[in-house]
């Protein structure tokens, strides 16, 4: 931890140093002949680059983020209180709180809401406790530990659509690999598409798959900056592996499972590219009974297949809306862990 | 000279990150090349001048047919690029919010015929009208009229379209103990889809192990709605989906594939339905001309002489295209004169000897030849024939706004529910109404 923190330091002292006239930038100016009060052009320029550059470096970022996340938020929502058709763009009727009056009452809408969230439980906390137990193995001096952590790696830089392709031929109902080992086990073949339950377990190990390696790096990575005198004393006081792991390893990535569970929490809520794809054909539907549709899916459904671009917009207010508590849920839940340390 | 060196390196930040910036911007504008296209056609010459698109879904026949390579030798300054979009509910929401945008469009851009009457009633005026440009008298009539506004304004070209047959295999027809003569066959279930069903009951008692009748349920839906007198909408434009007769109709042929065990239970176009014609699952399928091309690629040498084709219990219509020019394309007279000539009845001959995709134009009918191999893989089945005598007698349909949502509502989940859950018809049914209600914003 103190090495960025030092390479972070030493830019900053040294800018803070640059405007005043003192040592060897001025001096040097000085040397080369040139008149160096500060009210020379190259002074005043000096200056000025330096409060400036900052703000230009981080201009891209803004511009990018006002054309492409700040003006279509606020567009959507405009839209989300009007009445717009996909055919009609330039024909909006307000409807005023109407799309949200009508989500509200909408089965299909509350159906979404709850997949979202049970396949958002049963793929994020199987996935973090997974990542936690392989990144406490990786941990261990291991051959070809290299090799591992890229190995880890590999579902998470694999596209939706390839990892999507290949679960969903594995799960046909007729001829899948999981029915056909299910088969020796004596289990029926289960129509993973279309039961409810079976569905959204599919989906979920779709997503298992391809970020619980992601997930295990990033615990590496903390657990590498544990200091190893406090493992020493744990192992002095008598602990073994297992009450080390529970008693230092676990309390010291606190931060960082927090983390973890902040960013595959907003994962899980925008799930959009797995149930789709799983679906085939019509896969916005999510399944015949909306099984797994999603948040996510729903939108989409709405708007650009169904084409009421009003609704679609009301539904992703709901969604950022529901974003929003999620976040202030986490605020407090850090405070809070703060506070009891 | 420490802070020169420092200036410097914040300098080529600078210059990267605006290479950065526009390199972001310039991959936002030019989406039209995204992962789905597949830019090709013209003979690559690069000689011409002016370089015309066509924005298509599926697979046209166009390019396949070497129809762009020739144009291209016909008029030298003229070269072509087709832009594919593979699935029509990514490519259609694309094109409407293009041309509301009045930019992005194609010089030529394709219809599908569930999307067509969307396109008559809200875009005509981002349409040219190309009815003053050629004989209208060529297409079929109903043809024609899908694509006409009512004031007479003809915004598209009718391309293909879907005249039914049914396409079987013979050998297993011949292990379940059924008749394998396409005549006889065809004279058996003549004049309605309930007999072809219960043919089906016929097939299930000796079938031939792992095989089913039909692929799923939604194709013989799809296949015997297109033969109704009505679909969703009535001729005003009304929304009449559950008290059409045609689709009461439809709904009670898929009910009883659904429901008794002679289904796959596919879902078309999908993966495993592909594999499906690939282990020869199932024994027929309603087969539109456009789906025997498709059904010769993944059925493979092992389908070869074994499929044959059968006329369909009734004369139906299932799917078709059109083309269109957008008012807002660069090169309108050219894209006119290449749409007008794509769609004329030599050339749509020659995507049929191809692809099998049928001719709009009844005058191309007297002299179509399919391609030889299509021919033997069908075993010789006179499909010219067959298919000339479908589209001559398919019933005038009307289609509507959310036609493709609302058929999507009735094939995707009632019928699916009924197939694949064990729902009861009541229920899948109720589900679809429900399905719809949501479409319809009601």
């Amino acid at each position: 931890m103190s090495s960025p923190k030092q390479a972070l330091a030493h830019p900053a002292s040294s800018a803070e140093a640059a405007p005043g006239t003192p040592p060897g930038a001025a001096g040097g100016a000085r040397g080369r002949g040139a008149p160096a009060d500060a009210d020379s052009w190259r002074g005043r320029f000096y200056r000025w680059d330096t409060k400036a550059a900052p703000y230009a470096f981080v201009a891209p970022f803004f511009v990018l983020f006002g054309a492409f996340s700040l003006i279509p938020l606020l567009y959507t929502a405009w839209y989300s209180l009007h009445n717009v058709q996909l055919s009609s763009l330039d024909h909006q009727t307000w409807a005023g709180l109407d799309n949200y009056r009508n989500l509200l009452s909408s089965d299909f809408f509350w159906n979404a809401l709850k997949n979202t969230f049970s396949i958002g439980l049963i793929s994020t906390v199987p996935q973090l406790l997974a990542a936690l137990g392989l990144a406490h193995l990786l941990n261990y001096k291991l051959r070809g530990s290299t090799m591992w952590r890229v190995v880890m790696l590999t579902p998470y830089a694999t596209s939706v659509a390839a990892a999507t392709l290949v679960f969903t031929l594995l799960y046909s109902w007729d001829g899948g690999m999981v029915n056909w080992v299910l088969h020796f086990f004596g289990v029926e073949p289960v129509n993973w598409r279309e039961s409810d339950w079976g569905s959204q377990f599919a989906v979920s190990s779709i997503v298992i798959w391809r970020w619980t390696g992601y997930n295990a790096l990033i615990y590496l990575a903390a657990m590498q900056a544990i200091p190893a005198d406090l493992y020493e004393s744990a192992a002095i006081d008598g602990a073994n592996r297992w009450q080390q792991f529970r008693h230092v390893t676990v309390p010291q990535l606190r931060p960082t499972i927090l983390f973890t569970v902040v960013v595959s929490t907003i994962g899980a809520t925008q799930l959009f590219g797995e149930p789709l794809l799983f679906g085939g054909v019509s896969g916005s539907k999510g399944g015949s009974e909306h099984q797994y549709q999603t948040l996510g899916l729903y939108m989409y459904d709405q708007g650009w297949i169904i084409g009421n671009l009003g609704k679609a917009s009301a539904i992703a207010w709901s969604m950022f809306l529901l974003l929003l508590i999620i976040a202030a849920v986490n605020l407090l839940l850090t405070r809070r862990l703060r506070k009891s340390q | 000279m420490r802070t020169s060196i420092r200036r410097s390196h914040r300098l080529m930040a600078l210059a990267a990150v605006a290479a950065l910036t526009t390199g972001l911007l310039a991959g936002c504008a030019n989406d039209s090349d995204d992962g789905s296209s597949d830019n090709s056609g013209g003979d690559g010459s690069g000689k011409g001048e002016i370089t015309l698109t066509i924005g298509t879904f599926g697979v046209f026949g166009y390019k396949q047919a070497g129809l762009y390579d020739e144009y291209t030798k016909l008029h030298p300054d003229i070269s072509i690029k087709e832009n594919v979009t593979t699935r029509t509910d990514v490519y259609w929401p694309k094109v409407l919010t293009r041309l509301q945008a009045g930019s992005g469009t194609d010089d030529i851009q394709a219809i599908e015929v569930g999307n067509i009457t969307e396109a008559v009633q809200t875009q005509a005026n981002k349409f040219v009208d190309l009815g003053k440009e050629v004989d209208k008298s060529q297409w079929l009539d109903w043809k024609l009229a899908q694509a006409t506004t009512k004031d007479g304004r003809t915004i598209g070209l009718g391309t293909d379209i879907g005249p039914m047959a049914i396409c079987y295999r013979k050998d297993l027809f011949k292990k379940a103990g059924l008749e394998t003569d396409r005549d006889k066959l065809a004279a058996q279930w003549k004049g309605d889809w309930a007999k072809y069903v219960d043919l089906g009951k016929k097939y299930m008692k000796k079938a031939p192990s792992g095989t089913k009748f039909v692929d799923s349920a939604s194709s013989v839906y799809n296949a015997a709605l297109g033969g109704g007198a009505t679909r969703y909408y009535d001729k005003d434009g009304n929304v009449v989906w559950d008290k059409s007769q045609g689709v009461q109709k439809a709904w009670n042929a898929a009910m009883t594939v659904a429901t008794s065990d002679m289904s796959a239970k596919l879902k078309q176009f999908d993966k495993p339905w592909d594999q499906g014609f690939a282990n020869g699952s199932f024994a027929s399928v309603a087969c539109p001309a456009w789906m025997m091309g498709y059904i010769e690629q993944k059925s493979g040498d092992a389908g070869k002489g074994n499929w044959d084709v059968a006329a369909a219990p009734t004369a139906a219509n299932w799917g078709g295209s059109f083309v269109g020019v957008p008012t807002a394309g660069k090169h309108q007279k050219e894209a006119i004169a290449l749409a007008k000539w794509l769609t004329a009845p030599e050339q749509q001959a020659k995507v049929f000897a191809k692809q099998a995709s049928f001719p709009s134009t009844p005058s191309a009918y007297a002299g179509l030849k399919p391609a030889a191999d299509t021919t033997a893989y069908f075993s010789n089945a006179p499909i010219t024939q067959i298919f000339s005598d479908s589209a001559k007698t398919i019933p005038t349909q009307y289609f509507g706004i959310k036609d493709q949502p609302i058929n999507s509502a009735l094939t995707d989940v009632g019928i699916l529910q009924v197939e694949q859950k064990g729902k009861s018809p009541e229920q899948g049914w109720n589900a679809a109404k429900n399905e719809i209600k949501d479409v319809l914003g009601q």
